[in-house]
């Protein structure tokens, strides 16, 4: 989490303001979550919801780590893509 | 909501998405903080020219610094070139013949929120784009002050800009030599008769008309003639469709089996005076007006219809130049109560005309599928 403060710390502080209004669900898996702000404003999670069913999420949070370089463990995704399916993924059908 | 955008964008979205303000900006509508993804809401298209504080914001990296024109300069160089140089904005401005042109930037994925089933991206509606006097040296007189050398394939663009960690690929793109040797092709230092705002690549982009925004290379601060082709995450693996399902032109040395960068826009249309879901009183004519634009054929013609069966050319507006909106308007009667379906259809001066179902691709690019926008007559 110190890494992240840091990321916060460094970013425009205009911006910042703003950004901090986009807030994430409270659920479990939101502070592993919480990791992708080393790179980008939450926003990109509801923006592209809800149409991820897990594996969706899974790959867009593979693709965050081995395309972009996201400091995210491995051992975090299932976590992270859980959290996005649950929360901003395609509603099941019902 | 409808004002900001079409109710077909992911449903996620359009709750996140709301008008905000960047610094020396008009508010836009803003899809992603960091980095910055604003649109530009309908209204600013019902003029040919789009003003530059409502110009649309698109950056893949969320690191963009505030270039100062003092400490700027551009490498120009590269294996394939003869000489290795600096241009400082001066010397961009003094040493080289200005040109000017006006030309459509367009996102690949403008509309990409429209597709279905949606894709993942930057869930854009119709605004990321806009159209604006760019002037500028030719690229093609920079590069002969560099000599380019016979083997010359491609010519490479990065800007100040650069991920949050230094993992991340830096944002560069290439262009095929001979479009970079193109008299159109420029260094714009200039948009609609301003310096360019820091948002749109102060103090000069690249400025490649009829191709998509993605070559438009924003904050240049090099350019590289080479031999091969640039390998580079942002060429090889983003911005691709699959091969031979749109009658775009190839970027040659860039093709793989599998697929191809995209190149030029489709020909395309917007439809600026109606909103979907307007009631109109009985007798008043529904003016139907808009913007059509293409590849860099010039649009050919517009046609409007409201049944869906029957189409009539609009009046088009004036001419300028062939990578420019073309308005478009069209004067329908009403003279029965009821529902009406508008729709704008644009054809290139080359023949390409607008599709009726969306051609489908992972990325979500070249959206121009025919509006419908209903109407109720009252």
């Amino acid at each position: 989490m110190r890494a992240l403060a840091l990321v916060l710390a460094l970013a425009a502080g205009a911006a910042l303001a703003q950004e901090e209004k986009v807030v994430l669900k409270d659920a479990p898996g939101r502070d592993k979550a919480m990791q992708c702000l080393a790179c980008h404003s939450l926003d990109y999670i509801q923006m592209n919801s809800r149409f991820l069913d897990k594996a969706g999420w899974t790959a867009s949070v593979n693709k965050m780590i081995n395309a972009f370089g996201a400091p995210i463990p491995k051992e975090d995704v299932d976590a992270i893509a859980t959290y996005l399916a649950e929360n901003y993924g395609k509603p099941s059908a019902k | 909501m409808a004002e900001l955008g079409f109710s077909e964008i992911p449903d996620g979205a359009l709750v996140e998405q709301l008008l905000h303000a960047l610094p020396g900006k008009v508010p836009l509508i803003k899809k992603s903080y960091r980095p910055p993804n604003y649109e530009t809401p309908v209204e600013y298209f019902r003029k040919p020219i789009t003003p530059n504080n409502a110009f649309f914001v698109r950056w893949h990296l969320a690191a963009i610094p505030q270039v100062g024109l003092k400490d700027w300069t551009l490498g120009v160089g590269g294996e394939s070139a003869e000489r290795e140089f600096k241009l400082t904005m001066d010397s961009l401005r003094k040493d080289f013949k200005p040109a000017q042109l006006t030309a459509v930037c367009q996102c690949s994925g403008n509309r990409r929120g429209l597709f279905e089933p949606h894709v993942t991206g930057v869930e854009w509606g119709v605004g990321a784009m806009g159209n604006a006097l760019w002037r500028g040296a030719r690229l093609k007189d920079v590069l002969q002050k560099a000599g380019v050398k016979s083997d010359a394939l491609e010519v490479v663009f990065d800007g100040a800009d650069h991920g949050a960690l230094d993992k991340t690929p830096d944002f560069v793109k290439s262009i095929p030599i001979d479009l970079a040797l193109d008299e159109n092709t420029l260094i714009a230092y200039e948009m609609n008769g301003a310096p360019l705002p820091h948002w749109n690549g102060f103090p000069a982009r690249i400025v490649v008309p009829g191709w998509t925004g993605t070559y438009w290379v924003k904050g240049v601060t090099s350019i590289k003639v080479i031999s091969k082709p640039e390998k580079n995450f942002w060429m090889s693996a983003a911005y691709r469709l699959p091969r031979g399902r749109f009658k775009t032109p190839s970027y040659k040395s860039q093709m793989t089996e599998a697929n191809e960068p995209i190149t030029t826009m489709v020909v395309n249309s917007l439809i600026t005076s109606v909103r979907n879901g307007e009631r109109v009183p009985r007798g008043k004519p529904l003016e139907v007006r808009g913007v059509a634009w293409d590849g860099g054929a010039g649009i050919g013609r517009v046609e409007v219809s409201t049944d869906g069966a029957s189409w009539a050319e609009a009046r088009l507006g004036k001419d300028l130049g062939r990578f420019s909106f073309r308005e478009f308007a069209h004067s329908v009667p009403t003279r029965e109560t009821g529902a009406l379906v508008v729709m704008a259809r644009a054809r290139s001066a080359s023949g390409e005309t607008q599709v009726n179902e969306l051609i489908h691709n992972p990325a979500g690019y070249h959206h121009n599928v025919i509006q419908r926008l209903y109407v109720e007559i009252v």
